[in-house]
């Protein structure tokens, strides 16, 4: 068809966690600018299986933009050229044919790599049991009704819990700070007055839980709003900062 | 076997209550003497996992995810039904349980849809006190919206990203069990075989989707919570990983299947632009509120839809169902969005698209307030099509969205294997021949939050207190038997890929048994399926070893089991010489193109028992019986 594109693919592989990795160079041929790039990636990968190559591994499962699971590092940049766009909703209409692109995983060192372009994100699961919850059991609550809350901050804490735990920010920060993921889910709490009981203690423990399991320090940099595909914004970042800070002098 | 639904007797109001009361208990110190597997973490498993662990039993979680927040739910867009009754429009416990009732076309269990009415309003409480944030109106109360086969307004929504928010809800609930030792959780683990002990459900088989071991883990009740089977038709919205293989090897080891052919088609889903799609991107059907959904009046007519007069416009839904109009029920939208392509007035370059026109929401309301309710879903469609709603109507079409059917439970959520629960999309129950939208999400927390930590008790009660052995004949055998498949089917290749099989069972599937169905049809349809599995066996090419990542592995695994189950599903299409809800049989039609239902001979809930390989399996009935409700034939006109 006219208006297909043909592509070179350098790629990432890497067979096991503990293997060496390299780039590989792939052509992409006849490529529909309607496809997502996961799609692109689909027809790659038949290629290598026809050409009894193994494909490659990549993470994805809603292809729409939520689960959070797919995770290229896309031309130097998390989830690609465009923003506030998973890799998932990217669109090959977004590169022109002839095109080079480079895919990498996220890197990180809390984030090893497993194969491919598969990453274990493990740490952020480690981090919301440090404390990302407020500590309700089922059934022992009053009418949803009983607590009023403003709309203006029902809709900020909306805005920071639309975090889809991707780990792009980690990926795009060159510190692998992990600093806009957490504030992002401390601020969601802070915001509204069902967080207010354990608001001290869950800064304090998130935190905690980020600088052991390795994540950098954040330099202000503001690569991970920028790169982030739900435009969390960087004021969740201050606003945990003071949290903390406030946490800190009244314990 | 006979079938008992153990739904209790007495007033429809009462029964939940008294069945509770007579539901055995297991003493507070006992419970940490239980384990409990529960597979699948989405809105069903997180919420049981939490809910069981808080309670004191020793919890286990699998998900195939690297986390149990990416489950399929957290792609639930457009809200969660509650009979709070905050909008004093007439909504109560009752219509809410008439209105899923009549909605799924009466094919359901009085007794098990009320309780689900009755434990919606808890649901929302628990949800906000956990610190979801659902939309709220400037006093600071919540609000609501209406949904598709409701007069009311019922439905609570954070955006349009309802099922992420109570996902990440029930996964806070879950990671505070996780910090404290009540829970395990595996991830990236894929449940491949139930393990039966002296006829009960003991445990599991898994294999670490990481490193490819094969592990073997044993409990005293097994919890499926694996989501719906959509998947077996390719094209659909549910997320690349949805799959049946939980239930399915459950359902060959002797769990009955539930009404497998009930499947849904939503109308409202971005239709497809090419042979490399991978997956159909569902519009939340609250768009029906304000969107208008039109066709041209004549066939053939490709003006561009601004060029065409008003006029020249056919609102066909509001014209047929005048009291419903755009919010009539899933099935009936789909079908008539099928027959007016069918009639060649279809639009877009295939013909198969119908517009979905928000000028007059946004000549009424303004474009902000159309932004503020629906913005995410605007960008979505304008990332996928490269077209700007909000300047041109959406084109749309059904798409398969969720199943009914699944594994059949019992008032108390157990299969018909002791021990061996089913909650979510995963079992057959409440949502009849057709699930009214917002209801999957209220299904899932239900059975998780409040019907099972209840039941399950009931159970264990009876079981010894002793931990259950991973070394006996039953774990080894059944972990032989996955080893044994996984090596068939590495060893095969042969010369085509598991996605060129998917693709072909997803054709079949969808001409044959999708949103039309005839007994020709379905006959053919059932043959070239057990052709193309046969092929299977002889022809998959799946690269790698099992001791690795291996992409292609599980998916081969899973394809197997789509082949085996989309020839039940049209076995049961094909019993079924009725059409209701989703299930259009077009030899039963009314005059003016309705579904027809016989009550008189298909009032009943198929459920399927498996006979081994390649033997046809075997229907049992369980009679549905309605005591309060008369059934009347559905009329939304
Ligand atoms: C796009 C979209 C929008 C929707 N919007 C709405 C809505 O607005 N309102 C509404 O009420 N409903 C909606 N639904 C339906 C609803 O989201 C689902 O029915 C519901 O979320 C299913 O939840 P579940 O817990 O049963 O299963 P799922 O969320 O599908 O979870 C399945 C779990 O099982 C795990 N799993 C599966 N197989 C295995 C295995 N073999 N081993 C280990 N783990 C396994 C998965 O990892 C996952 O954790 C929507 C559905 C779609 C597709
Ligand atoms: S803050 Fe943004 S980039 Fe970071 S994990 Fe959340 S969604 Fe992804
Ligand atoms: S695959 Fe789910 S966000 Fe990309």
């Amino acid at each position: 068809m006219s208006g297909n594109m043909n592509l070179t693919l350098k790629v990432w592989r890497q067979k096991s966690q503990n293997a060496q990795g390299a780039f590989e160079t792939y052509e992409a041929k006849n490529i529909s600018p309607d496809m997502s790039f996961l799609e692109m990636m689909d027809v790659v990968n038949e290629d290598l299986i026809k050409a009894g190559k193994e494909p490659i591994a990549f993470d994805h499962d809603c292809r729409e933009g939520i689960c959070g699971m797919c995770s290229m590092y896309i031309n130097g940049r998390a989830h690609g050229p465009l923003k506030g766009v998973t890799t998932c909703q990217l669109h090959m209409r977004s590169f022109s044919s002839g095109e080079t692109i480079t895919i990498e995983p996220w890197r990180a060192t809390a984030f090893p790599v497993l194969r491919d372009l598969v990453v274990d994100r493990t740490a952020f699961e480690r981090i919301q049991q440090a404390g990302g919850y407020v500590s309700v059991n089922t059934g022992s609550v009053p009418d949803a009704n009983a607590i009023p809350i403003s709309k203006e901050n029902a809709d900020e804490a909306f805005l920071s819990a639309a975090c889809i735990g991707c780990g792009a920010c980690v990926a795009a920060c060159k510190n692998s700070s992990a600093m806009l993921f957490v504030s992002a889910k401390v601020s969601q709490y802070a915001l509204l007055p069902q967080g207010n009981v354990e608001r001290k203690e869950r800064v304090l423990k998130m935190v905690s839980q980020m600088d052991q399991e390795g994540f950098g320090n954040c330099s202000n940099t503001e690569a991970c709003e920028a790169e982030c595909p739900k435009e969390i914004k960087v004021t969740n970042i201050a606003r945990m900062n003071r949290e903390f800070l406030r946490a800190k002098l009244f314990s | 076997m006979t079938l008992n639904s153990k739904a209790p007797s007495g007033p429809l109001a009462e029964k939940w209550n008294n069945h509770k009361f007579n539901l055995k208990l297991v003493n507070p110190a006992n419970k940490r003497k239980y384990d409990i597997i529960i597979v699948g973490t989405g809105l069903a498993g997180a919420s049981a996992a939490a809910s069981l662990a808080e309670l004191g039993y020793n919890v286990k979680t699998f998900c195939v995810q690297d986390s149990p927040r990416r489950a399929h739910s957290i792609a639930a867009q457009g809200g969660i039904n509650a009979a709070k009754n905050y909008r004093n429009d007439g909504d109560s416990v009752y219509r809410l349980f008439y209105d899923t009732l009549k909605g799924g076309d009466y094919r359901a269990r009085e007794a098990n849809v009320y309780r689900l009415a009755q434990v919606s309003v808890n649901i929302i409480d628990q949800c906000v006190a956990q610190g979801v944030p659902f939309a709220r109106e400037y006093g600071g109360l919540l609000d609501n919206r209406s949904f598709g086969g409701a007069q009311v307004s019922r439905t609570f929504y954070a955006k349009g990203q309802t099922g992420q928010q109570l996902l990440l809800g029930a996964y806070s609930a879950m990671n505070r069990q996780i910090a404290t030792g009540k829970i395990q959780s595996y991830t990236r683990h894929e449940m491949l075989d139930v393990v039966m002990v002296d006829g009960k459900a003991r445990g599991i088989i898994a294999r670490d989707l990481v490193t490819g071991q094969i592990e073997r883990h044993s409990a005293h009740a097994v919890v499926l919570c694996t989501g719906g089977y959509g998947n077996v038709f390719y094209l659909t919205t549910y997320a690349r990983g949805s799959n049946v293989t939980a239930i399915w090897r459950a359902h060959k080891k002797g769990a009955y299947f539930g009404n497998p052919c009930f499947t849904q088609i939503h109308p409202t889903c971005i239709p497809v632009s090419g042979d490399h799609q991978s997956k159909l991107t569902l519009m939340s059907e609250s768009l029906r509120n304000d969107g208008r959904i039109w066709v041209p009046l004549k066939k053939g007519d490709n003006r561009k839809p601004e060029d065409i007069p008003e006029a020249e416009r056919d609102y066909y839904l509001e014209r047929i169902y005048p009291s419903f109009g755009n919010l009539v029920p899933r099935d009936i939208a789909s079908r008539k969005a099928k027959e007016m392509c069918d009639q060649g007035r279809g639009v877009g370059a295939s013909g198969l698209a119908v517009y979905l026109d928000f000028s007059d929401a946004i000549n009424r309301l303004g474009e902000s307030t159309v932004a503020s309710r629906y913005g995410n879903l605007f960008d979505m469609y304008k990332q996928i099509t490269g077209e700007n709603p909000y300047k041109t109507p959406m084109r749309i079409y059904p798409a398969v969205h969720y199943t009914m059917g699944g594994l059949w439970v019992d008032y108390n959520l157990m299969t018909t294997i002791p021990g061996l629960y089913a909650c979510g999309e995963a079992n057959f129950s409440d949502h009849g021949a057709n699930r009214l939208g917002a209801s999957a999400l209220m299904q899932g927390l239900a059975d998780g939050y409040f019907v099972l930590p209840y039941t399950i008790g009931d159970y264990l009660a009876g079981e010894e207190r002793k931990e259950v052995s991973i070394d006996s004949p039953e774990f080894v055998a059944a972990e032989k038997n996955v080893k044994d498949q996984l090596q068939k089917l590495l060893s095969i290749n042969g010369n085509k890929t598991v996605h060129e099989f998917q693709r072909e069972l997803g054709l079949i599937m969808w001409n044959h048994c999708g949103m039309a169905r005839n007994e020709n049809g379905l006959k053919e349809g059932i043959e070239k399926i057990k052709a193309l599995r046969a092929e299977f066996w002889k022809n998959i090419k799946v690269p790698g070893v099992g001791e690795e990542l291996n992409q292609n592995l599980e998916r081969a695994g899973r394809v197997a089991d789509f082949l085996e189950l989309g020839e039940l599903m049209m076995q049961d299409a094909l019993q079924r010489n009725e059409s209701c809800g989703g299930h259009f049989r077009e030899e039963y039609q009314t005059p003016e193109g309705e579904a027809l239902r016989d009550d008189d001979n298909y009032a009943y809930v198929a459920a399927w028992e498996y006979k081994g390989e390649n033997q046809p399996s075997e229907m049992h009935k369980e009679a549905l019986e309605y005591e309060f409700i008369k059934r009347s034939q559905r009329s939304y006109k």
